[in-house]
Parts: C-alpha cells; sequence; structure tokens
C-alpha cells in the first residue's frame, strides 16, 4: 500500500525553461504560471469582495430606518449598482477563475493551462476591465444605470457619466472571459493525464468546463448590447432610442441571453467545490458522479433557453412566457438530482465537522431555499407580482451568497493548504462560518416578507408607516454579521500563511490528483507524468496494491514555458483602445489614443508569437 | 481489478511518451488533436454567437426604420457582388495556401497568403467605397435605425476582414525572416485560414440574407 509520503521524492524541482522565471513583482507581472495567475485572480476577488461589501453595508446604512438621507437617488443609485457589477464581475468571478485557473491544471494532472500566455492576457484585461469600472468615482461618479444596465436607462440621455466607464470596463471583463473560456476548454478536453477519461475528471472540473463553454458563448450577446450602447453615448447611433423607434426589448434580450448562463457560471463552481468537499469529509465517495456532471452539463445547456424570465414583465406575449416558464422549470430537475446526490453522499457517510464541510453542507439548504424561490419565479403569472420586489432580491441573494459564495468559502478553507502549505485556523473559521451563516439569514430571511408586503426593489428609502422598518432593520444588522465573518476569513489566511501549522500534501486524506503533489506544488506541478485509472486517482495510489509509484522525470524531460511581458503589452494596447473610445465624445481628437493602443496590440502579438517559449 | 488495472495502465501507457518533449502543449494530447485548432474551433464558435446577436439584432429591427433610407435605395448589388466574388476568391487561395505548408513549398504558401491579404484588403476597400456611398446618399449611423444596424454589423464584419489581412501580413513576414518554419507552418496557416474562412461564411449569410432578399418581392 502506497501512502502519499511515497511521492515525496527527495529532490528538487526539475524542469528546464528558454528563459528562466524572474524573481519578486517582475516575476509576478510577467509569470505564465497558472498558480501564480490563479493566486492574483483570488486576491484581487477577495479584495473586490470587501469592496462590494462595503457598498453593501453603505446602503444597508441608509434603509435601516425609514426617510433617511445618507445616500439618496443618483448616489444610492451608484452604490446598488457597483455593488452587483462589483460582486458578480469582479469579486465571484474572478474567485471562481481563481480556483480554475490554480486547481483544473492539477486536478486534471497537467503542467499548465493550453495557452499559458493567453491565460496572462486574461488576468491583465481582468484587471484593467476592473480598474476601468472602479475609475469613474475617481474621474466621474458612480454608474447608475443598475447593473443589468437597461437601456434606454443607460443611454446618455437617461445613464449618468458613469456609465461610459460601466460599458468600457465591461468589454475589457467580456474579452477576458471569453479569451480565458476558450483557453480552458482547450485545456480541459485536451491536456488531461493519461487514463483521465471524461467520466474520470473530478466534478470541479468538469463543472468548470461547463462555466468555460458558458463564458465562451454567453459573453458575446452581452458585448454586442454593450457595443450598441457604446455606439449610441459616443457615434450617435440610434439603437436605444424610442423616437427613432428604438425598442427597449433589445438591450433585454441581449443582456439576458448572457445574465441567464452568467448565473449558472456563478453557481456551478461552487456545486463543484461542494462536491469535492462532500465526499472527502463523508469518508465516501460522491453518490451518483456521472449523475451529477450530466446534471451540470444540462444546466449549461438549458441554461441558454431560459434568459426570458427574466422578461416576463416586459411584455413578450404569451408564447414566449409559456416557453421561458416551462424551460426555467425544466431546470429545478437536474438542480434537484444534484442536491439528492449529495444528500446521497451524505448519508451512512462518516461524518467529521472541519470548516470546509460546514460551508458545504450549509450549500445544500441555503441554495434550496433560493432554488425553490427561484421555481417560484419561472411561473409567469406568480413572476408578474414578484417582479421587482424584495423577494426576488431575497431569492438571488441565497443562491448566490447562500449558494455561490458558501460554495467559494468552502473552497478557500478546502484548498488553502495546498496552495500554501498551512492549515488555516479552524477555530476562526468556525467563527467565520456561524457569523456568517447568522448574518446572511438575518439579511435576507426578512426580504421574503418585504417582497411579499409590497417593497420593491432599488428604491432608496420608504415611509415609516408602510411596516416595512423592523425587517429592513433586521437586514442592516445582519450585514455587520457577514462583513464580521468575511474580516475574520481574510485575517485567517494572512495570519495562517505565516502562522499556520504545516499540511504536508494531503491533510484532508482527500482523493483527487491535486493531493498527489507538494504543497504548494512546484512549477512543473508534477515531478512525474500521472496515470490515472478511476473517478479517485489518488485513492487508488492509497488502497490498491497494484499500482506502482510512478517515475519521476528527468530535468531535461519536463519544458516548462518561460516568463513573457507580452501579454501585459498587448492587454495595455487594448486598455487604450477602450480608453480612446471612452474619451471619444470628451473630445474626438482623443481617438489617437485608440490607435496607438491598436498599433501597441499589433506590435506586441507580432512579438508575442515570434518569442522563444 | 489489478488485470483491470493491467489493462488500463497498458492502455494508457502508449499516451505517456507520445509527442515532443520540447512542447507543453503536445505533452498532453488526450483528444489527439492540437490545442491550436481545437482553441480556434472553440472562438469560433464564440465568434458565432457574437456575429448572431448583430445579424439577428438587424433582422430585430428590419421594417421599423422611421426615417432616411430604405435598404432597397441605398444598396448596390452590382458593386457588392463584386466585392463578394472577391472575398470567395480569398477563400481559395487562402485553401491553397494551406496546401503549400502541407507540400513544405512556404514560398508558394507566401504567395497565396499574400494574395489572400490583398484580396481581404481590396474587400475592404470596397466596403469603405460602399459605406462612403451610404453616407452621401443620406444614411448615416445616427439617420435610422436601418442606419444603425447596417453600420454597425457590416462595420464589425469588416473590421474581423482587416484584422484577418493584418494576421496573414504577419504570417507572410515570419515567412519571410525564418519565425515560422516548415515544421510549425502547416498548423500555424491552417488555423489563421479556420479563421478566414469563418470569416468568409459569415460574409456569405450577410449577403444573402440582408442584401439578396431585400430584393426579393
Amino acid at each position: 500500500m502506497a501512502s502519499v509520503a511515497d511521492f515525496a521524492q527527495a529532490q528538487a524541482p526539475v524542469y528546464h525553461q528558454e528563459r528562466p522565471a524572474k524573481s519578486g513583482l517582475v516575476d509576478w507581472l510577467t509569470t505564465v504560471d497558472h498558480k501564480k495567475i490563479g493566486i492574483l485572480y483570488g486576491s484581487a476577488g477577495l479584495f473586490w469582495l470587501l469592496i462590494g461589501g462595503l457598498e453593501a453595508l453603505l446602503f444597508r446604512l441608509q434603509l435601516a430606518k425609514p426617510d433617511q438621507d445618507l445616500f439618496i437617488g443618483t448616489q444610492y443609485n451608484g452604490l446598488v449598482t457597483m455593488h452587483a457589477t462589483t460582486m458578480v464581475f469582479l469579486a465571484v468571478m474572478p474567485m471562481i477563475a481563481g480556483f480554475s485557473n490554480y486547481f483544473v491544471p492539477l486536478m486534471i494532472g497537467a503542467r499548465d493551462v493550453a495557452f499559458p500566455r493567453l491565460n496572462a492576457f486574461s488576468w491583465y484585461t481582468f484587471l484593467f476591465g476592473s480598474l476601468v469600472i472602479n475609475a469613474s468615482v475617481v474621474f466621474a461618479h458612480f454608474p447608475a444605470g443598475g447593473w443589468t444596465g437597461y437601456a434606454p436607462l443607460s443611454t446618455r440621455a437617461y445613464g449618468n457619466d458613469g456609465m461610459d466607464f460601466w460599458w468600457a470596463g465591461l468589454v475589457l471583463l467580456a474579452i477576458s472571459s471569453m479569451v480565458a473560456g476558450v483557453n480552458f476548454v482547450v485545456t480541459i478536453l485536451n491536456m488531461r493525464a493519461p487514463g483521465m477519461t471524461l467520466m474520470r475528471v473530478p466534478v470541479l472540473a468538469w463543472m468548470m468546463l461547463v462555466i468555460q463553454f458558458l463564458l465562451a458563448f454567453s459573453f458575446p450577446p452581452v458585448a454586442v448590447g454593450l457595443i450598441f450602447l457604446a455606439f449610441d453615448r459616443t457615434f450617435g447611433s440610434v439603437f436605444y432610442e424610442a423616437a427613432m423607434g428604438g425598442d427597449p426589448h433589445l438591450w433585454q434580450h441581449l443582456f439576458w441571453l448572457f445574465g441567464h448562463p452568467e448565473v449558472y457560471v456563478l453557481i456551478l463552481p461552487s456545486m463543484g467545490i461542494v462536491s469535492e468537499v462532500l465526499p472527502v469529509f463523508a469518508r465516501r465517495p460522491l453518490f451518483g458522479q456521472h449523475a451529477v456532471i450530466f446534471s451540470g452539463v444540462f444546466i449549461g445547456f438549458v441554461g441558454f433557453g431560459v434568459w426570458g424570465h427574466h422578461m416576463f414583465t416586459a411584455g413578450m406575449g404569451p408564447i414566449a412566457d409559456a416557453v421561458f416558464a416551462a424551460t426555467t422549470a425544466v431546470i429545478a430537475i437536474p438542480t434537484g438530482v444534484k442536491i439528492f446526490n449529495w444528500l446521497g453522499t451524505l448519508w451512512g457517510g462518516k461524518l467529521t465537522f472541519p470548516v470546509p464541510m460546514l460551508f458545504a453542507i450549509s450549500f445544500i439548504p441555503m441554495f434550496t431555499i433560493g432554488g425553490l424561490s427561484g421555481v417560484m419565479h419561472a411561473n409567469a403569472p406568480l413572476d408578474l407580482q414578484q417582479h421587482d420586489s424584495y423577494f426576488v432580491v431575497a431569492h438571488f441573494h441565497y443562491v448566490l451568497v447562500g449558494g455561490a459564495l458558501q460554495g467559494l468559502f468552502s473552497g478557500i478553507y478546502f484548498y488553502f493548504p495546498k496552495m500554501t502549505g498551512k492549515m488555516m485556523s479552524e477555530g476562526l473559521g468556525k467563527a467565520h462560518f456561524w457569523l456568517f451563516l447568522i448574518g446572511m439569514n438575518l439579511t435576507f430571511w426578512p426580504m421574503h416578507d418585504l417582497g411579499n408586503r409590497g417593497m420593491p426593489r432599488r428604491i432608496y428609502t420608504y415611509p415609516a408607516d408602510a411596516g416595512w422598518n423592523f425587517d429592513n432593520l433586521l437586514g442592516t444588522a445582519g450585514v455587520f454579521f457577514m462583513a464580521a465573518g468575511t474580516l475574520l476569513m481574510v485575517y485567517n489566511i494572512f495570519n495562517s500563511m505565516k502562522n499556520g501549522k504545516d499540511s504536508g500534501r494531503d491533510p484532508w486524506d482527500a482523493n483527487t490528483l491535486e493531493w498527489m503533489t507538494d504543497s504548494p506544488p512546484p512549477a512543473h506541478n508534477f515531478d512525474f507524468t500521472p496515470v490515472v485509472f478511476s473517478e479517485r486517482p489518488l485513492f487508488d495510489h492509497k488502497h490498491s496494491e497494484d499500482l506502482a509509484i510512478p517515475v519521476p522525470h528527468e530535468a531535461e524531460q519536463i519544458h516548462m514555458p518561460s516568463y513573457s511581458w507580452k501579454p501585459l503589452v498587448v492587454a495595455s494596447g487594448a486598455l487604450l483602445v477602450i480608453i480612446g473610445l471612452l474619451l471619444f465624445h470628451v473630445a474626438p481628437m482623443l481617438w489617437l489614443i485608440s490607435v496607438a493602443g491598436a498599433l501597441t496590440v499589433v506590435v506586441g502579438i507580432y512579438q508575442w508569437v515570434t518569442e522563444p517559449v | 481489478m489489478s488485470a483491470e488495472l493491467a489493462t488500463a495502465a497498458g492502455h494508457d501507457a502508449s499516451h505517456v511518451d507520445h509527442g515532443d518533449h520540447g512542447h507543453l502543449s503536445a505533452e498532453n494530447n488526450f483528444l489527439g488533436l492540437p490545442n491550436i485548432k481545437l482553441a480556434m474551433w472553440a472562438f469560433l464558435g464564440s465568434e458565432c454567437m457574437f456575429f448572431g446577436s448583430l445579424i439577428g439584432t438587424y433582422f430585430f429591427y428590419h421594417g421599423k426604420s422611421l426615417a432616411g433610407k430604405l435598404p432597397t435605395e441605398v444598396f448596390s448589388i452590382t458593386i457588392t457582388s463584386i466585392s463578394t466574388f472577391l472575398l470567395l476568391m480569398s477563400s481559395m487561395t487562402m485553401a491553397l495556401a494551406v496546401d503549400a505548408t502541407r507540400l513544405k513549398r512556404l514560398s508558394s504558401a507566401r504567395a497565396y497568403i499574400l494574395a489572400t491579404a490583398a484580396l481581404g484588403a481590396t474587400f475592404v476597400g470596397f466596403q469603405v467605397y460602399e459605406f462612403s456611398e451610404f453616407v452621401h446618399e443620406g444614411l448615416t449611423l445616427s439617420t435610422s435605425l436601418f442606419g444603425s444596424t447596417f453600420f454597425v454589423m457590416t462595420g464589425f464584419h469588416g473590421a474581423h476582414v482587416t484584422v484577418g489581412v493584418i494576421w496573414l501580413t504577419m504570417l507572410s513576414i515570419m515567412i519571410s525572416n525564418g519565425k515560422l518554419n516548415k515544421e510549425r507552418s502547416p498548423i500555424t496557416v491552417e488555423s489563421a485560414g479556420l479563421y478566414w474562412h469563418f470569416v468568409d461564411i459569415v460574409w456569405i449569410v450577410i449577403f444573402t440574407f440582408v442584401y439578396l432578399l431585400e430584393f426579393i418581392k
């Protein structure tokens, strides 16, 4: 019986590079290592999570009591717009990108992603996009058109100057996501270790594969919608001009054709994380692994056919309403399959309850609450009542906070030892868990009630006699619990990096390939090429007499990609193109910035393709 | 169990040492398809959604313009047919370029690549002429829904052709200065070819549905 320790060959990391990695800041600027890029994405995601949380805290203070005037009108609209934009695009998505960057290649036994420099390019376009959106508060105002940016509310006539930064930043984020989508589709399909057939790919990597397809295919429609918006705001086109015959449905279709698959982009990775965490701490294989995988794929497919359920009140007509109601209700089936499979995994297991398991278990009921109110919204007549009320706010926060975010928290506690070689503090983690669970239910549960009693979304205050006072006060109180919990986690991360106890390779006695290598893994991930015989390759190694310990490669057999400045150069060019377009309406001569940017992109790409790797 | 494992190991071991260890991408190549080719197909799928949204919007707004010229009043089928023919011919020269790389004839590949780029650039020239004619006749981005949807849709197609021309020019430079050798050239040129044919097909869709169908009474 081979123990994990047997894989710890007493040898230094061996690989060769055309140009060996630099050190320090230059290394972080020029790295193409998927693990470092994953850390960059994850750190940026955590940073924006705190900013997005702060924005929520501010407008919850405004709503704590009736008739307040802390943040009113456009200020309030700016805060809610940026809260949602930040949480969706700048917090949860990069945290997902962090996990997919760091762990997908490890889970499938690859040395890196298919296109390491393209991966660095995705990171930089994401970073620049996030900075452009937030630059609005420095150079103009927070965009205040809502995170859905409904045109004509976001056009020059009705939207404020921040919406320019909003479309510009989102176009960069769209480029980043589409490029990353293509890159990871190829990585997961083509870079798997020998023997890792599709049905042996870990569920988390599978869910990442599904969302990469969603990213690659759902971002183009919203990119087109944003381009139309940019043309309307900058070059005087009339896509969204009602006076010229423009139809407000156009934006809604283009946005939600992206927006609904995007919802699954946010939740499927957390479902993947839960599917990895539950089996480890229940000491059982995942119940119905294939069903869980196919359910995720089914959700991905059908996710493209449900966008109209955001538009039941927009007047699409009874046939469209009926079709979208039916497709939306159908999504409940694969989701239910997953929930019962997770319960089946827990049933009869030898459960232990470290922090990742706590978050994973609490994911199930919290997500189910959000899922059930989601099925209610599938019912078009019922949705007419709930639309634009706090009931909807309660629904998507149970899905995104109770679901997506709790899943990601579970992943952070679960994978931190692999990324750093240190354990996180269990005590602080448990405090985080309970604070967060109590806080989110304090905030979001009363919102069901508020919605039922008629409180609309996106109003900055309410009269004292509306009967909404107590629920709103509870909601504001809950935010402090969530904030405290999240800050504890951030402290825990920094503290554990210094003071955590060593984790070794496989602290949780886990099943998949990433736990087979060092913590943190060497630049080349594995000294050997892993060969896979089942969906639990490490479990096989630990429990089978027959499996030989893999033989490490010789140094010259492992070639790693060299550092490169080119992704930064090309992404900077793209940034300049966008800035030129963003400033065009200020002074048309500034389009020369775009020309400079385009030249930078062309020259950068030529150097990119001709530099030796 | 052990027999099954052994069989699996025997089968799987054949994968391990395949390929060129000098290239990361070749180390694991599960589908037996080069990464770059798979990436191009995924990217073109994404592009289908992009042009699908642009063309879909054109038809969503078709006939709903409240002012300005109608399509039949500005389209010149003769001119556009000529430019369409040139673009179709460029797909042929592109295919010949890919074929030449497979036969390891790099200098003739370069000639075909340059011919493709020249045909593409001519197509873009026609488009610039067409746009300026339309503006001359009073159809601009701001005139009507037709103006907005037409110029943005065909403009983004023209931008894609322009990107293709730059891409092909780069490839011909790389062949000239030896940055693209005989071994790498087939897959590199074929990838550019996939993009080029795709952009060509998008134009066939636009030419058929946006231009020709307009004249069916």
